[in-house]
């Protein structure tokens, strides 16, 4: 090769090699994690750090400084980490890689437990220190592995059925649905109804993200089935899984669900609703106080989910907060972590963020209920909630359950079929 | 900066050949001038001059290369199911990482790198043709030209992200892709649409890097060659094919490369517009992205060696064909001086799209 070939050849590889380094730098780095004490020492005051998302109601810096006049010498940093939920994980992990110690305190979905604490990244925590025994049973499950305490909740979540009280009341029904069967035939009636022209039944999150594997939980567990067993085994080829996925693939294919669906997430599924689209949606608590504020103001309500023969289970949705193992001053962020999933936290979450609380308590609380009238289906929902798989590998069970309910819900597969791939998917996972 | 790319068909022919002998006699009163400059101890200050520029590409290219490939011979952590923990350290597994991709494993590998492949033949293909039109029309002299310039430049100046939110709404199952088309598609679902989507997103995006790039040519383009070639009795469409192309060609050629190797890597408009983990469009980079995020970083190295190798090679090819194309004498004996012009020429072309 001639000379200036060999010079633009080089041009071009160092253009080409600096493109490289952009998708590598993910990759380097990342064979870390030696040796380090399996059982965990509560040692150390002074300062620590709270990483969390970015919180955009400015109620996590006013709990955070609560704490910090009582404990001048143990302040708290709060670091703020991207809005996207991915991106904390990639952030935290990254953080864990390395072995630093900037992250103390972390904010974690609840699906993430397993993976970090099969990791490593983070400690097994005393279960005597918290007053689990006074929250929703089933948040406490999302912050186990393996029957042992990693995190503690810090806020829930869980779906709830939106659904439009003026149009069901002129339709002569009284009471929300309780099953899918009734659904149908409620909007049946409706639909007859001249100001229904034009209306879809029912939405939920459908996209293909989390969101989907949220929704094909709730039908599979609401018809009785389960994604992973008691045991964490897979377990969703099965006759109950069926009639759960079986529900939103034939309500897809007879307009029940409308077409358009498959695109939503949460925010396109409220608008729809909030424009008067949508007879029920599936959604989080925190629609309420926006469609409150919409043009379906006043005519809508919320009841727990329905399932197949009685009402369903919703997966639950929220935050715990965990004990970085690459931390320093672990005694202050067990005080401090203490501090923070209090009742009185948890209260001050409520108010001022609408976060829903892990205590069952506050759910009863008048002057909340009145703040807040979705409160008592709220907690209806989350004690009936099931966890979403708690595998080690979550992203990957997540993405072969968005793979193959999608396939399902797009008629590219049949729903069995779907699930014997997504059950062989899930085994291949779990054995890696 | 003429004299290096007339094309040996440019001499051939009749209405140009003047042009081009001019250009090239230009040129030769120049060359030589310099011929002495280039003794061994000048090379050596010469290495001396480079020699930090030359660290930081070891530090910040030639390492984390070395690394990544180091790390795609690297296995999975395994869990011990006694304790429930994950090893400490990642098993060395050769090059099973890349042995994998022939496996059952590989059908995502090769999907993505089907797609890949695709955009890239499709987009470049599309974004020449409208690229080169914009920059016929950028270079025309005409009242509100500045403006036409500015517009059209806008997408380019958009953030790839952004870009991709914008498109997400005009292809919402709601949005004015539909409404305008009087059709509901749903965009963003599993199929051939979502692949028209992209390609639609990243031409109207990258299109006016081509044509800014030949603009750039185009102007170095002397207006004797037009007026010989008018007087010759050339029409619009002769003078296009036979001096604007040929001329235009280096500049051109140049912007082809960088928008391959830009679309070979294609990642955030597919990620953000139509979303992550849809097959339809997946790509080498989203798969490499993936499998780092669920913390399989030797896989994911591995894809992305893959990928750097396929960049490679294309990048290759495209320097054969500048090589051969631009320059058309490779039987000629060659001078360092016309070398070094060529590389001043390629390299004030790369600081353009900066």
């Amino acid at each position: 090769m001639n000379a200036r070939t060999t010079r633009v050849l080089q041009c071009s590889a160092v253009l080409v090699a600096a493109g490289l380094v952009l998708t590598a730098c993910g990759s380097s780095g990342g064979s870390s994690s030696s040796g380090q004490s399996k059982s965990p020492s509560f040692t150390g005051r002074g300062p620590i750090t709270y990483a969390a998302a970015k919180d955009s109601s400015g109620v996590v810096q006013k709990v955070i400084d609560s704490w910090n006049t009582q404990h001048p010498k143990e302040k708290v940093t709060f670091v703020q980490l991207p809005a996207d939920v991915n991106q904390q994980r990639q952030q935290m992990i990254q953080n864990a890689e390395t072995k630093s110690d900037a992250y103390t305190v972390l904010s974690m979905d609840v699906v993430w437990t397993s993976e970090f604490a099969a990791h490593q990244w983070i400690d097994q925590l005393p279960a005597a220190r918290f007053p689990l025994d006074k929250m929703l049973k089933p948040t406490v499950e999302t912050a186990k592995y393996r029957g042992n305490l990693y995190a503690v909740p810090a806020a829930s979540d869980g779906g709830v059925l939106y659904y439009r009280t003026d149009l069901l009341k002129k339709a002569g029904i009284s009471a929300a649905p309780t099953t899918w069967a009734e659904m149908k035939a409620d909007c049946a009636k409706v639909k007859q109804l001249p100001e229904a022209k034009g209306m879809s039944c029912y939405a939920g999150q459908f996209e293909k993200y989390e969101g989907l594997t949220v929704n094909f939980a709730e039908a599979v567990n609401s018809a009785g089935g389960v994604i992973t067993d008691a045991g964490g085994k897979p377990d969703v080829d099965t006759p109950a899984a069926k009639k759960g996925l079986d529900f939103l693939v034939d309500s897809f294919k007879d307009g029940t669900i409308p077409k358009e669906a498959i695109t939503y997430q949460e925010e396109e599924g409220r608008q729809a609703f909030q424009s008067g689209k949508l007879i029920f949606l599936r959604n989080w608590p925190y629609v309420y106080s926006l469609a409150q504020k919409s043009k379906v103001a006043g005519k809508f309500a919320v009841a727990p989910l329905p399932g197949l023969t009685g009402p369903g289970s919703s997966s639950l949705g929220g935050h715990n907060v965990a004990l970085s193992s690459f931390a320093k001053n672990k005694a202050t962020a067990l005080d401090f972590m203490k501090f923070f999933t209090s009742e009185t936290s948890a209260s001050t979450f409520l108010k001022d963020a609408s976060l829903a609380p892990p205590y069952e308590s506050l759910y009863d609380d008048a002057a909340l209920v009145k703040q807040y009238p979705y409160l008592p289906v709220l907690k209806k929902s989350i004690l009936g909630a099931v966890p979403r798989p708690r595998v080690v590998q979550y992203g990957d069970a997540s993405s072969a359950v968005q793979q193959e309910a999608y396939a399902a819900l797009t008629g590219d597969k049949s729903s069995a079929q779907a699930l014997k791939d997504l059950q062989s998917d899930l085994q291949k996972s779990a054995a890696q | 900066m003429v004299d290096t790319k007339t094309p040996p068909d440019a001499t051939a022919d009749g209405p140009t050949g003047p042009a081009g002998s001019r250009a090239g006699k230009a040129s030769a009163s120049r060359k030589g001038s310099n011929r002495a400059w280039a003794t061994a101890a000048s090379g050596r200050t010469a290495g001396l001059l480079v020699s930090p520029t030359l660290l930081v590409l070891t530090v910040v290219v030639l390492y984390p290369t070395i690394m990544a490939f180091r790390e795609s011979l690297y296995g999975v952590k395994g869990l011990d199911p006694k304790t429930g923990f994950i090893s400490d350290t990642e098993p060395y597994v050769g090059l099973k990482n890349y042995a994998d991709i022939f496996g059952d494993a590989g059908d995502r590998f090769w999907n993505a790198f089907w797609n890949t492949t695709f955009f890239t033949v499709t987009t470049v293909a599309l974004e020449t043709l409208i690229g080169v039109a914009m920059a016929l029309i950028m270079h025309k002299a005409f009242k509100g030209r500045a403006l036409i310039r500015a517009g059209i430049l806008i997408p380019w100046a958009v953030p790839t992200a952004i870009s991709g939110l914008l498109w997400r709404w005009i292809f919402n199952s709601d949005g004015i892709a539909n409404a305008l088309i009087g059709h509901q598609v749903l965009w963003t679902t599993e199929g051939f649409h979502a692949k028209a989507a992209v390609i639609i997103a990243e031409v109207w995006k990258t299109s006016p890097f081509i044509g800014l790039l030949v603009l750039a040519g185009l102007q170095v383009i002397p207006k004797e060659v037009y007026e010989a070639a008018r007087l010759d009795g050339a029409g619009p469409l002769a003078q296009f094919w036979r001096i604007t192309l040929p001329l235009v060609k280096p500049a051109l050629l140049v912007a082809v490369l960088f928008r391959c190797l830009d679309a070979l890597r294609m990642f955030d408009l597919p990620y953000i517009l139509i979303g992550a983990q849809k097959n339809s469009v997946e790509t080498l980079s989203m798969l490499a992205q993936n499998e780092a995020s669920n913390v399989r970083f030797g896989p994911a190295a591995a894809y992305a060696v893959l990928l750097f190798f396929y960049v490679f090679l294309i990048a290759l090819g495209f320097v054969r064909l500048l090589g051969a194309d631009v320059v058309g004498d490779t039987g000629g004996p060659r001078t360092p001086q016309r070398t070094r012009r060529l590389r001043r020429t390629v390299a004030n072309r790369a600081e353009v799209p900066a």
